[in-house]
């Protein structure tokens, strides 16, 4: 019993650890106030009016919009096929190259950006919504891989054997099995690249210009402009898209693991 | 018959492990022929080898005549079922027996009339829309099964395929397919390391032993007339006695044994006299009594145990050189330890074995 008590405790203090920081700028969202302090003189949505009507952040929002759809579709088909490339066990040094792809989980954003940034020069890419692309999908791919690699790696081969042996050519093979059986993988490989995109700030400094600003680039330049409340506004807002889109995973797994 | 399969000095190689050595087979239309052998003995390769996902190292397999090493498994036409079923978890149980034919480009409405079909036969109409993980083990079997005939191809493989069930269901299951084989005259390749299942099903049995088949025939053949120890032993029980050969007349020849008894005993391969050998005395065919009777081949022995396994009593028993068991009718009456008696065994019943 003291141990149940214990645990509960731990877990309370822990998820209090989490959600403090969060609890401490919502509330900033809906002040009336021109500044980001406590107390709250009264209630307003003027700092939302803000966000969705100044130009400024209204340009974020859809530059990250832009930049989050466009890693997300590069890193969800790079990320799949290099998945789908590490299954073959033929491959020379399998394990070391499945390391190389998760590298950029773990070097520092910084030495990437200043990586990038060099070799997008080098291309004139820098400045360009293509360049904050293909710099999001470098740090988006290995959660597309980790995440398709899994699901790949629940897939019994002797299905797909199966489905050859019943006429399908490879390619029919993935469309038919592979593809519908890994669905899940990709589903949350897609999810996680755009929430790579969305909250990335280090790398956009890098490699973005003025006219690439994301939200998230936004808000960090704001912070030490003016520390007006349209931040706590977009916080919330991206709570909120985060909420959104983890209801829409959780759905849509469910509705597939019952079709399974 | 003409042979409709044939594998022509299949050798094929993992790394430096030699799993089937210059291996020849040939399997008629029609046929039934099972691959039996102990775990590691190459048997699933052979078959993945036939199906096309393996590649032989060095031979070549050959389908109605044409050599087919190079065509890939989707244009083979096999059916082929996996020990684990291999199912499409995504598909329902229909979707699943119409996938075969989704890919001849069938059309919708001949479709549904074969999956129809394939599911009244293996009695499984009213679970068409389940899916394979609401199945139990038996009814995801009979899926399997169905999905690889409903496109009627032209061999189908299985796999172990009655592995995963139990007896009474296997027993219906090799019952069932049996059945099937003959009412459609499919040829038929079936992997099983279990010797009575391929006993019961098959036209010929192959036994393999490392990669290579030890001997290949009726079941009859294969129980009766074992040709290498490896054999007698791995197909039913046996009584393997060391012996020497002193005389062969034709099909038979004398052995005598340590404790200088002379028996007489049938022959399926090459001996000459002089050779040591062994004996192979299959249990049920040993009978035993007090008195010595006018059989050919009679052992004075003593019971040393003797035990009642419901259908059979099993008896063992000792010689003055080698024990001996004898498994004897239900009917039988007791035998005490200590008992002396006379086991007694036709020529017919016994095999010389060159070691
Ligand atoms: N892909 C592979 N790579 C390396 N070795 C393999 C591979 N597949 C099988 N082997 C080896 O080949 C040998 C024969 O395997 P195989 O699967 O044909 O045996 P089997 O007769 O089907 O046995 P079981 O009754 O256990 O299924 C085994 O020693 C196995 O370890
Ligand atoms: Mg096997």
């Amino acid at each position: 019993m003291p141990m149940k008590i214990a645990k509960a405790t731990f877990a309370t203090l822990t998820i209090l650890f989490l959600v403090a920081p969060l609890v401490a700028i919502l509330p900033l969202a809906f002040t009336s106030s021109v500044i980001l302090t406590y107390p709250i003189p009264s209630w307003s949505l003027r700092w939302f009016e803000e966000l969705f009507f100044a130009d400024a952040w209204r340009r974020a929002i859809i530059n990250s919009l832009i930049i989050g759809t466009g890693t997300t579709l590069l890193a969800t088909a790079l990320g799949t096929a290099a998945s789908l490339g590490l299954r073959n066990r033929l491959i020379f040094l399998r394990g070391t190259m499945r390391t190389l792809f998760l590298l950029p989980m773990v070097v520092p954003a910084v030495v990437l950006g200043v990586g990038l940034q060099v070799l997008l020069a080098g291309f004139g890419l820098t400045n360009s919504y293509l360049g904050v692309i293909i710099a999001h999908t470098v740090v988006a791919v290995p959660f597309v891989v980790v995440s398709v690699t899994g699901a790949l790696a629940g897939i019994d081969e002797r299905v797909e054997l199966a489905a050859q042996s019943l006429g399908a050519s490879p390619p029919t093979v993935f469309r038919r099995v592979t593809l519908p059986l890994a669905l899940p993988g990709v589903l949350s490989g897609t999810v996680l690249a755009f929430a790579t995109s969305l909250d990335e700030v280090v790398l956009t400094l890098f490699v973005a210009g003025p006219n690439q600003r994301t939200l998230a680039r936004q808000m960090f330049s704001s912070i030490r402009e003016n520390i007006s409340p349209a931040i706590a506004a977009a916080a919330f807002l991206f709570i909120a898209a985060t909420i959104l889109i983890g209801f829409i995973v959780v759905l849509s797994r469910s509705i597939l693991a019952r079709r399974r | 018959m003409a042979e409709f399969i044939r594998f022509d000095r299949i050798t094929k190689f993992y790394g430096a492990l030699c799993v089937v050595e210059n291996l020849d087979l040939g399997i008629k239309k029609g046929e039934f022929v099972s691959l039996l052998g102990p775990s590691g003995s190459g048997k699933t390769t052979l078959l993945m080898m036939l199906a096309g996902f393996e590649q032989p190292t060095s031979g070549s397999i050959l389908l109605d005549g044409t050599a087919i090493n190079a065509v890939p498994t989707h244009r083979r036409d096999m059916g082929v079922v996996f020990q684990s079923y291999a199912l499409f978890p995504h598909m329902s149980v229909g979707d699943n027996i119409a996938f075969p034919l989704q890919m001849r480009g069938m059309g919708k409405a001949e479709t549904g009339e074969r999956v129809k079909r394939a599911l009244d036969m293996v009695q499984l109409s009213a679970l068409s829309d389940r899916r394979p993980s609401q199945l139990s083990g038996g009814q995801q079997q009979r899926v399997a099964l169905a999905r690889a005939l409903v496109f009627e191809p032209r061999v189908v493989l299985m796999d172990e395929p009655l592995g995963a069930l139990d007896k009474q269901l296997r027993e219906q299951m090799q019952l069932d397919i049996r059945d099937l084989h003959r009412r459609l005259g499919l040829t038929i390749v079936f992997v099983t390391h279990d010797q009575s299942e391929a006993l019961t099903m098959s036209d010929r049995v192959a036994v393999f032993n490392k990669g290579k088949i030890e001997q290949i025939g009726t079941p009859r053949q294969v129980y009766d007339e074992p040709t290498t120890r490896f054999v007698a032993e791995f197909i039913g029980e046996t009584n393997l006695v060391e012996g020497v050969v002193e005389t062969v007349q034709g099909r038979e020849a004398t052995v005598r044994l340590p404790s200088g008894a002379q028996i007489v005993s049938a022959v399926s391969g090459n001996v000459a006299s002089g050779q040591a050998v062994y004996l192979s005395i299959r249990p049920e065919r040993v009978d035993l009594s007090e008195t010595r009777g006018e059989a050919r081949n009679v052992l004075e022995t003593e019971v040393t145990d003797s035990v009642y396994q419901g259908d059979h009593l099993r008896v063992q028993l000792q010689t003055a050189a080698h024990p001996l068991i004898a498994k004897l009718g239900r009917r039988s009456r007791e035998f005490l330890p200590g008992t002396k008696v006379y086991a007694a065994f036709s020529a017919g019943d016994c095999r010389v074995i060159a070691p």
